[in-house]
C-alpha cells in the first residue's frame, strides 16, 4: 500500500487528493515511484479516449521497471521516462511554454516531486488550485533551511543536519509553494548544543 | 454608511453617446484631484430624487490615471426602478452630486501573461478603464465586444481605431457571433479571461471556459443585479428600534437607509458581501437575489443581503 | 515640532534608548487587564496629537537610526526585501502614499513636488534629495517598494487581491517578530498566519480577512499586536535566530529591566488605488521594561496580562520560559489598585 495517511496541520501545509479525469483540451501527468499507481486508478475512471491527448512524465526512481508497461498501455500519445526530476526539468518547462489554457496538470507521488512542478506550473500561468495532487510512496521532505537558504532532500529524520551548513534543524510544518519546501530552524538555537534525539518521521 | 468618505462631484458633462447611452463627467467641488483608481473600478453614485435617495453603482470608464474627472456611462434602462431614468432625465451639467470613492470588484489579474476580454452592450465600461491602464503598463490584452447593431456599439470606433488588430466588434444584426470554443482553445497559459455583459453571455463564457478546462481562478466576471422589485413589506430593525416599510420599487437597503440607520455597503449589486445582514426572527420566504450567500445560509434562514434581496411574509426582524 | 533624532544602535552594544516624550507617546496595545487574540480593528483616523495615531506613518526620534538599522540588514540578506514581477506597480501606489502623506504631515521634514509625472523628492533627515520619474523605474536607484521603505520605519507587506483572498507578494521586513518574508512571499492570507495558533479556530482569520477584503481607498484601518523580545533587536528574524534566540538565555532579575523589552507592531492597512492591492505597513515600537514601569497604569496593568496569558500564547510569542522571571519583577510594581479604561497614561 503507498498511500499514506498525513494528520490534519496548519492550513500552509499542502493537502493532497485524489486525480480524478477532468475535461480539458490536453492532459499532462507527472510521477514519480509509486505515483505511477495514482495514474492506472485514475486510468479505471477515464473516458474512452483519454489518454489520446495525455502526455506522462515518469520518474521511476527505485521501483525501476514495476509500472513501466503498465503505463505504457494506456497508450498515452506520450510518455517519458525520467532517470530523476532534474532530468525532466527542462521537458516539462518546454511542454508548459507551448502549452495552452484548458491543460489539465495532473500530479502524484512524493511530496518533493508534486511540489516543484506545481512551482513550473504556478510560473506557467496555472492557478495552484487548479492542479491536481495525489500523495504516494515516500513521506521525506524536502526542507529548506531558513538559516542558510539550502533545501535538503528526502528528509526522514527531524531534527536533522542541514546538508548545507551543518546546523541542526527542526522540520516544521509551514511550507512554501514557491520554495517547494518545508521550513527548518535550527534546534538548539535557545540552547547551544542541546540536540534531542533524531526520530523517524518521515519514511 | 461605507468606509471612506463620500465625494462631492459636480456633473461637468452630459454626452449622449447613442440612443441608450449617455456618458456623464464628474469634477470635484473642492479643486483637488480625484482619486486614482484601478481598471474595473465602479462608483456608487447618490441621486436625491425628490428626496428619496438612490445609489446605483456605475463602472468608471476613464483613464484610471486620470484626475481631472471621473467619467461614467450609463444606459436607458425603460423597465428599471428608476436610477438610470434618473441620470437621463434629470441629470444636467453643473448640477451637484455625491459619489463614493472608486470599489474594485472587477480588477485585473496581474499576473496575466495576456488579458482576453469579453464584453456585451453596456458591459464595454470597466474594460475602457482597463485597456488605459493596460496600454500604460504594456500589458498584453485582446477585446472581443458583442453588440447589438452598429448604431448601438457604444465606443466601438474609438476602441478599434486606438487599438489596431486588438479589438474585434460583433454586431447581432448582422449575424455575427464570437467563436468562443475555437477562441478560448487557443489562448497560452497565463491567460485571465474577463466577461462583463448580459446575464446570459456571463453564463455562456463561464460555462464554455470550464468545459475546456479552464481554472476558475483564471476566469473574471462582473455583473451588477439591480435590485428587483416587489410587493411591499414590513421590517423590523432590532438594534435600532425601528419599524420599516419597504415599498415596491425601493430595496431593502435603502428602505434601511431612508430610516437613518446605515449599514456597510459597497457593491450594492448582491457581490461583495459587505451589507450581510442577520437575520433574528422571520415567518414568511426570503427571495434572495444576491451572488454572496451560499446554499446552506440561505436554507438556514438566518442572513440576507438587503441590497437585492425581499421578504415575503408577516415578520421579518433584522440584527440592524 | 523639531523631531531631534537619536544616534542608537539596534544590535551589538545596544544603545537603543526612549526619550521620557518617546516612552510617554508609545502605544501599549492592552485597553484592559487581560488579553487574548480578537481582530481588533479600527479606522486608521488621526487621532489624538502627539501620539502615534496622529499621522498616517508616524516618524519618531528613532526615525535615522531605524533606517541604518535597516540599511545594515539589507545588506546582510538582500532577501528581506523582495517583489514578484506583478507587484511593481503597488509599488509605485506605496511610493505614492508615503511621499504624498509624510510631504504633508512632516513638512519641515520632507518635501514633494510634482509636475506631471516629473517628481521631485527630498527628505531632509536621511540628507536625500532625489528628481525621478513616476512609473519609471529606471529613475531610481532600487525599485519604487524598495526606494521608499528604505526611508519608512516598519516593515510592510504589500498584498495582491484576488480570488477573495490576499497573497503576500512583496514586502520590506527587516523589523519582524520572527516571520520569514523569503519563505512567506506569494503565500495567502491563511497561509502566512497559519503558524498563530488558537486563532484559526477562533475563526478570528475568516473575520480578518472579510474587513481587509473590503478596505476601501481613503479609509485605511489598524490594529496593534505585540510580543516581547531581548534586547532592543528590531530584526528578530528566523534567519538569525541562531543569532538572537541565545540571548534570551541571558535574562535575569537583575537585568529585567534593562535587557527585556515590550514590542508593540502598529499595523495599518491601506487600499493601494492604481494596483486594487493592500498595504500592510507593520510598525515597531519598542520599550524597555525599565522605561514601561514609568507609567504606574501601565505597569500593573502589564504585570496582569502576562501572569494571566494562555501558555499556548506565550509559547507562540518566545517568552514561555522567562514568563516567570518577567512576571516576579514586574509584580514589583503591581499593588492591585484598579486600572483606568483604555490604553493611554493616566
Amino acid at each position: 500500500m503507498s498511500k499514506a495517511v498525513f494528520e490534519p496541520s496548519i492550513p500552509s501545509r499542502p493537502v493532497y487528493g485524489a486525480l480524478e479525469p477532468r475535461t480539458g483540451i490536453s492532459h499532462l501527468m507527472i510521477a514519480d515511484a509509486e505515483g505511477a499507481e495514482a495514474i492506472l486508478d485514475m486510468a479505471g475512471a477515464a473516458p474512452p479516449g483519454f489518454f489520446a491527448n495525455a502526455h506522462i512524465i515518469y520518474i521511476p526512481k527505485r521501483t525501476g521497471t514495476l509500472y513501466v508497461e503498465r503505463l505504457q498501455a494506456l497508450a498515452p500519445a506520450q510518455l517519458h521516462i525520467a532517470p530523476s526530476y532534474a532530468a525532466a526539468e527542462p521537458r516539462l518547462k518546454r511542454v508548459l511554454s507551448s502549452s495552452h489554457m484548458g491543460l489539465q496538470l495532473y500530479l502524484a507521488g512524493t511530496e518533493g516531486l508534486m511540489g516543484q512542478v506545481m512551482r513550473e506550473a504556478i510560473e506557467a500561468g496555472i492557478p495552484h488550485d487548479a492542479i491536481q495532487t495525489e500523495h504516494r510512496g515516500s513521506t521525506a521532505r524536502r526542507v529548506q533551511c531558513v538559516h542558510c537558504k539550502g533545501i535538503t532532500e528526502d528528509v526522514t529524520h527531524d531534527p536533522f543536519q542541514c546538508s548545507h551548513c551543518g546546523l541542526h534543524l527542526f522540520v516544521r510544518d509551514h511550507y512554501s509553494r514557491r520554495i517547494a519546501a518545508f521550513q527548518g530552524v535550527r534546534v538548539d538555537a535557545e540552547d547551544p548544543g542541546n540536540i534531542p534525539e533524531a526520530v523517524e518521521r518521515f519514511k | 454608511m461605507s468606509g471612506a468618505p463620500k465625494i462631492a462631484v459636480t456633473v461637468a458633462e452630459v454626452t449622449p453617446v447613442n440612443e441608450l447611452v449617455t456618458r456623464f463627467r464628474f469634477v470635484r467641488r473642492d479643486g483637488k484631484p480625484m482619486p486614482t483608481f484601478s481598471g474595473g473600478a465602479h462608483t456608487v453614485v447618490e441621486m436625491n430624487d425628490n428626496g428619496r435617495i438612490r445609489r446605483n453603482p456605475y463602472s468608471l470608464m476613464s483613464d484610471p490615471a486620470d484626475c481631472e474627472g471621473y467619467s461614467i456611462s450609463v444606459r436607458r434602462d425603460d423597465q428599471g426602478r428608476g436610477g438610470s431614468l434618473f441620470m437621463h432625465r434629470r441629470v444636467t451639467p453643473g448640477m451637484e452630486m455625491q459619489i463614493s470613492n472608486p470599489v474594485n470588484l472587477f480588477g485585473l489579474d496581474l499576473r496575466a501573461r495576456k488579458h482576453l476580454m469579453i464584453a456585451g452592450g453596456i458591459g464595454i465600461t470597466p474594460f475602457l478603464a482597463q485597456i488605459k491602464q493596460l496600454k500604460a503598463t504594456g500589458g498584453h490584452f485582446e477585446l472581443h465586444y458583442a453588440v447589438r447593431s452598429a448604431p448601438l456599439a457604444s465606443y466601438a470606433d474609438e476602441l478599434r481605431a486606438e487599438n489596431p488588430g486588438r479589438v474585434r466588434v460583433y454586431h447581432d444584426e448582422r449575424g455575427e457571433a464570437i467563436d468562443l470554443e475555437r477562441l478560448l482553445e487557443g489562448q497560452p497559459l497565463g491567460t485571465h479571461l474577463y466577461v462583463c455583459g448580459p446575464k446570459g453571455m456571463i453564463g455562456w463564457v463561464r460555462n464554455t471556459a470550464a468545459r475546456l478546462g479552464w481554472p476558475r481562478g483564471a476566469v473574471h466576471h462582473e455583473e451588477f443585479l439591480a435590485p428587483s422589485s416587489g410587493k411591499p413589506f414590513e421590517a423590523t430593525l432590532a438594534r435600532s428600534n425601528k419599524v420599516i416599510q419597504v415599498g415596491e420599487h425601493e430595496s431593502l437597503l435603502e428602505a434601511i437607509e431612508a430610516a437613518g440607520v446605515d449599514p456597510p455597503y459597497l457593491c450594492r449589486g448582491g457581490a461583495c458581501g459587505q451589507c450581510e445582514t442577520d437575520v433574528l426572527e422571520h415567518d414568511g420566504i426570503f427571495l434572495h437575489n444576491d451572488h454572496w450567500l451560499t446554499e446552506e445560509q440561505r436554507a438556514s434562514c438566518t442572513k440576507i443581503m438587503p441590497c437585492v434581496s425581499r421578504f415575503e411574509g408577516r415578520k421579518l426582524v433584522l440584527d440592524r | 515640532m523639531g523631531i531631534i533624532f537619536r544616534e542608537e544602535t539596534f544590535y551589538n552594544d545596544f544603545t537603543f534608548r526612549n526619550s521620557p516624550e518617546a516612552i510617554r507617546r508609545f502605544p501599549f496595545p492592552f485597553h484592559e487587564d487581560s488579553y487574548m487574540y480578537s481582530v481588533n480593528l479600527e479606522p486608521h483616523k488621526s487621532y489624538r496629537p502627539g501620539s502615534v495615531l496622529e499621522r498616517a506613518f508616524d516618524v519618531d526620534e528613532h526615525y535615522v537610526s531605524e533606517m541604518r538599522d535597516r540599511a545594515r540588514v539589507l545588506a546582510e540578506d538582500p532577501l528581506r526585501c523582495q517583489s514578484l514581477p506583478h507587484m511593481t506597480l503597488a509599488g509605485w501606489d506605496l511610493l505614492e502614499l508615503i511621499m504624498v502623506s509624510k510631504a504633508e504631515e512632516y513638512p519641515d521634514l520632507f518635501e514633494l513636488h510634482r509636475d506631471g509625472n516629473r517628481w521631485h523628492w527630498i527628505n531632509r533627515p536621511l540628507g536625500i534629495e532625489q528628481r525621478f520619474t513616476f512609473l519609471d523605474e529606471t529613475t531610481l536607484p532600487y525599485g519604487p517598494m524598495e526606494y521608499i521603505t528604505r526611508q519608512t520605519q516598519g516593515d510592510f507587506a504589500v498584498l495582491d487581491q484576488r480570488e477573495d483572498n490576499l497573497w503576500m507578494d512583496a514586502g520590506m521586513v527587516t523589523t519582524q517578530a520572527d516571520w520569514s518574508l523569503d519563505f512567506d512571499i506569494g503565500m495567502n492570507f491563511f497561509e502566512w498566519h497559519a503558524p498563530v495558533p488558537k486563532a484559526a479556530e477562533m475563526g478570528i482569520f475568516q473575520r480578518a480577512l472579510k474587513f481587509l477584503l473590503n478596505v476601501q481607498q481613503g479609509a485605511p484601518a489598524r490594529r496593534f499586536n505585540w510580543t516581547m523580545t531581548v534586547n532592543p533587536l528590531l530584526d528578530t528574524s528566523p534567519e538569525n535566530y541562531h543569532k538572537w534566540g541565545v540571548m534570551k538565555r541571558d535574562l535575569t532579575l537583575e537585568n529585567m529591566g534593562q535587557m527585556m523589552h515590550l514590542r508593540v507592531e502598529l499595523q495599518t492597512f491601506f487600499r493601494l488605488p492604481r494596483s486594487n492591492g493592500l498595504v500592510f505597513p507593520i510598525r515597531c515600537y519598542l520599550i524597555k521594561l525599565d522605561e514601561l514601569v514609568t507609567v504606574p497604569k501601565w505597569a500593573r496593568r502589564f504585570h496582569r496580562v502576562l501572569r494571566d496569558l494562555p501558555v499556548e500564547l506565550a509559547t507562540y510569542k518566545g517568552f514561555v520560559d522567562n514568563r516567570p522571571k518577567i512576571v516576579e519583577w514586574l509584580s514589583k510594581y503591581d499593588d492591585g489598585a484598579p486600572t483606568s479604561p483604555g490604553i493611554w497614561p493616566d
